[in-house]
Formats: structure tokens, sequence, C-alpha cells
């Protein structure tokens, strides 16, 4: 029986690609090597590596004090303007500290990467889950997922948009509202001790108490702001506990797309399917240095302030990195645009010759150079 | 079954707090050097996803998987938390005349 692959047939509609982790398209990969697959790493010596693998306290600690102490001020001051337009500009920052640095945040305490000491990084990590609205036990294991097999459709839990993408899901997607709606189910489902039947096919099951655990502290955590919003006949705990996630999420959604949006699917190689972005002092603040995304990709065990260090050290082996964040969305908006009339079109990033055949499975659909 | 002593290297070949790879037939292998240049052994691949941990990272009795950062004591091969949940097998090891020496069941 002839085969072919349903997202790049020709036909007046685009056929969408089965992302689930449970459908054919898991299989697939697993036929074609891509299933915990050897990705192509830049040389580095074993020396310079363990130089920038090297865990401190001091720069996550520097920065969790400056975060959370910016939360506390435009905090009270959302507060103190509270009933007045003067409480925009204030819930305006807290939002993006709370909706979206809270975003890199869990995910450089989740590696184990942010401090040097261990507890540290499970006390932020748990707040920061919180915050971003991430289970914490399922997006440990999600993420080890995403690390394992990058972007690798039917196996990649994370991949951010499908093919062909749905524009009025990406507009809801600025306020999280489709990812609010669907975990405020699953917290609900794992409160009470069930688990998706995706999710169990990434986390072991040795880890589902854990994860009824923490829904249902975050239950409670819920039923007691919105219990102290009722009994004050007010919205203000509210602005401060779970709508942020939703009003000040939208930058982390950006961050999001930028990181592989619009770049090559079922490929072994992170140059190929994730982007390096120079970013300002601020949003790389906000963004824990995850702007260098191919590096992280690359070497995990490297903390998000010697990224950039790295990045220097492999930066003649990998594309050109892009000059700031709206000249990476000059590609991803028409790359999106055409995608959903032609779900095979993707950026083919420019690799250095010396590498260009390391990674040993390519994508097959057409290209179009970057 | 009987331990069987096996050359891996020169004790000056692995850095203090520092891991190297070994291999032997079929098998692999990490072995450790301590900040304070005690030695010790354990499988060389991670349990979550058979990584080689010797591209990982040693700090102080751990070492981190280069590919998801799950850590184990490597002294007890004990897992540290997820994404590890399995321990690591151990082994002995011993140094002699400046060598040192792996003990492998056969």
């Amino acid at each position: 029986m002839h085969e072919h692959n349903a997202a790049f047939e020709k036909t007046d509609k685009p056929v969408p690609r089965d992302y689930r982790l449970t459908g054919p398209e898991a299989a697939r990969a697993a036929q074609k090597g891509l299933v915990s697959a050897t990705w192509y790493q830049s040389p580095i010596s074993r020396k310079r590596m363990k130089e920038l693998m090297q865990r401190r306290d001091g720069p996550a600690l520097r920065d969790t004090a400056i975060w959370l102490s910016a939360m506390a001020v435009t905090g009270f001051g959302g507060y103190w303007f509270w009933g007045s337009w003067a409480c925009v500009p204030f819930f305006f920052v807290y939002g993006l500290l709370y909706g979206t640095a809270s975003n890199a945040r869990w995910h450089e305490t989740g590696h184990g990467t942010a401090f040097k000491t261990r507890w540290m990084n499970d006390a932020v990590y748990q707040l920061s889950s919180f915050m971003f609205m991430f289970e914490p036990q399922v997006w440990r294991w999600s993420h080890a997922r995403h690390h394992t097999d990058t972007i690798i459709v039917g196996r990649d839990p994370e991949i951010v948009e499908p093919r062909p993408p749905s524009l009025i899901m990406m507009v809801l997607s600025l306020f999280r509202m489709p990812y609010a709606l669907k975990t405020m189910g699953s917290v609900c489902r794992h409160a009470v001790g069930r688990m998706g039947e995706e999710e169990q096919t990434f986390i072991p099951e040795s880890e589902w108490p854990k994860v009824a655990r923490d829904a249902r502290v975050w239950l409670a955590i819920y039923g007691l702001t919105v219990g102290t919003a009722l009994f004050l006949q007010s919205w203000l705990p509210l602005m401060f506990i779970g709508l942020p996630t939703l009003y000040g999420g939208w930058l982390s959604y950006l961050f999001g797309l930028s990181q592989h949006v619009g770049l090559a699917e079922d490929v072994l190689d992170h140059r190929s399917n994730c982007r390096t972005i120079y970013m300002n002092r601020l949003l790389r603040f906000l963004y824990l240095d995850m702007n260098y995304h191919l590096e992280h990709h690359m070497y995990p065990m490297v903390p998000f302030h010697a990224l950039a260090q790295l990045h220097e050290e492999i930066r003649r082996d990998c594309p050109p990195p892009y000059g700031s964040l709206s000249e990476a969305f000059k590609e991803i908006i028409p790359t999106i645009w055409r995608q959903r009339k032609d779900p095979s079109h993707f950026v083919c990033r420019p690799l250095p010759q010396r590498a260009a055949s390391a990674a040993t499975v390519q994508a097959e659909p057409e290209v179009t150079p970057a | 079954m009987t331990d069987q002593w096996i050359d891996v290297c020169a004790v000056g070949d692995i850095n203090e707090e520092d891991v190297i790879r070994f291999d032997h037939g079929p098998h692999t292998y990490a072995v450790y050097r301590s900040a304070d240049s005690e030695f010790f052994a354990t499988a060389g691949l991670c349990t979550h996803e058979s990584i080689h941990l010797a591209d990982g990272l040693v700090m102080e009795h751990v070492i981190e998987c280069p590919k998801h950062n799950g850590r184990f004591d490597y002294r007890s091969g004990k897992a540290l938390g997820a994404p590890v949940c399995v321990n690591l097998k151990t082994y002995e090891v011993r140094v002699e005349a400046g060598r040192v020496l792996l003990a492998i069941t056969v």
C-alpha cells in the first residue's frame, strides 16, 4: 500500500498533521528513527563546557529579588490606585512579571540550573509554576520529553502551533484563554486522581500521586482567592492571583512563538528548529536569557547566566541569530500566514557548510530559504 | 560470579570533581573522581533516557545528566528526584600503583 504523509497532500484544504502523542504520528516518528535519537551538538571542549555548566546562586538570587520586589511595588501601586485608571499601568507591569516572567523562571528552575542550591530551585519552581498555571509535575515531565524529541510530531507535547495554525486560537492564546480553561479542567481531574491518556505516556506512574497533591493545593489557593473576592465583593484579589496569568501572559506567548514556530519539524538538529534572538536587557530579564534558545536546547545544563558565553563559543557553527524580536516576527508572521494554506511550508535555517550534513534525518517537504 | 578488576586509566586521567566514560565489552561505565580524590563508578547511562552521564556535570557528590538534568549521588547511585526515578548501579573502584581499577562481575 502506498504510504503518504497527510500533512503534505496537495489539496485545496490543508490537512493537519496529527499532533497527539497517542496518534499515528508517534509510531511514524519511531519508524523514522526520530524518537530519543542522537542530536547534533556543536563542538566545544570538555574543559570549556565544564566552566559554562558551573552553578551559582548569586545571579538567580539577584534576579529573584528584583523580580519579587518589582511585583511587590507594582502590586502595591495597583492596590493603592484601585478604582481609578491610575491602577492600569501598575497592573500592566504586575501582569507581565506574574504572567510572563514566571514562565522563564519555572523553566530554568525546572532544569535545576537557576540556582546552585537545590531547595531554592524547588521553591521558585513551585511558585512560578503556579503563577504561570503550569502544573509542576506535569510540566516537569512534559518538558523532559520536549528536550528529548524537540518538535518531533507525535512525540513533543510542547509544540506551540500545529500546522496549519488557527488564527482564532492564536489570538485567544495571547490571553492564554484556551490553555487556562484546559488547565483548570485538568487540575480538577488530577485532584481526584485521574490522569489523561497522553499524560500517561510521559509521566511515570510513581509520580502520579504528586500530580494529585499539587492539584489539590492549587484548588485550595484558587478557592481561597475566589472566596475572598466574593467576601469583599471585589475583583481585586483576583487581579493579584489568577487573572494576571491571563492579562499578563501575552508577552510570554510571543516569546513562545519565537522559539520554534515556523521552523522545521522532525529534524535532529536544534540549529534547524530553534531560534536564537538578540534582545535588550529588559526582555532578557523577563525571559531569563531564554532568547539563546538554540544554545539552551543544544546544551541544557548550561545555566541562564552563561548562555551568552555559550553562544559566543558555538555561534560560528550555527545559523545567524536574529537581531531582535521584531526581526524574528518579520519571518514568523508571513510563515504562519502561508502555513494556513500550505502546512508543508517552513523556514529552512542556513547551516554552516562544515556541519550541514550532521543531522541524520531531515524533513522532506519543500522549503523556503530564510 | 566473581569480581574481575579491570584497568580503567591513570589516576591523573580524571580531573578532581569530574567524570570520564569507560567502555568495556558491551557495557559502559562512568568513573568519578571527587574533590578530595576519592574514586567511584556507576553505570554509564542515565536510568531515565540512556544518556551518557560522562558528558554531565559533577557537583560535590552529585552527577547531573546532560540531557534532562536528572541527578544522582554517584557514591550510592541514588536517584535524587524527577526526572530520574531509578537508582544507578554502582561498582567498586580501587587505586593501585597510580592506576584506577574497576570491579566488574563476570
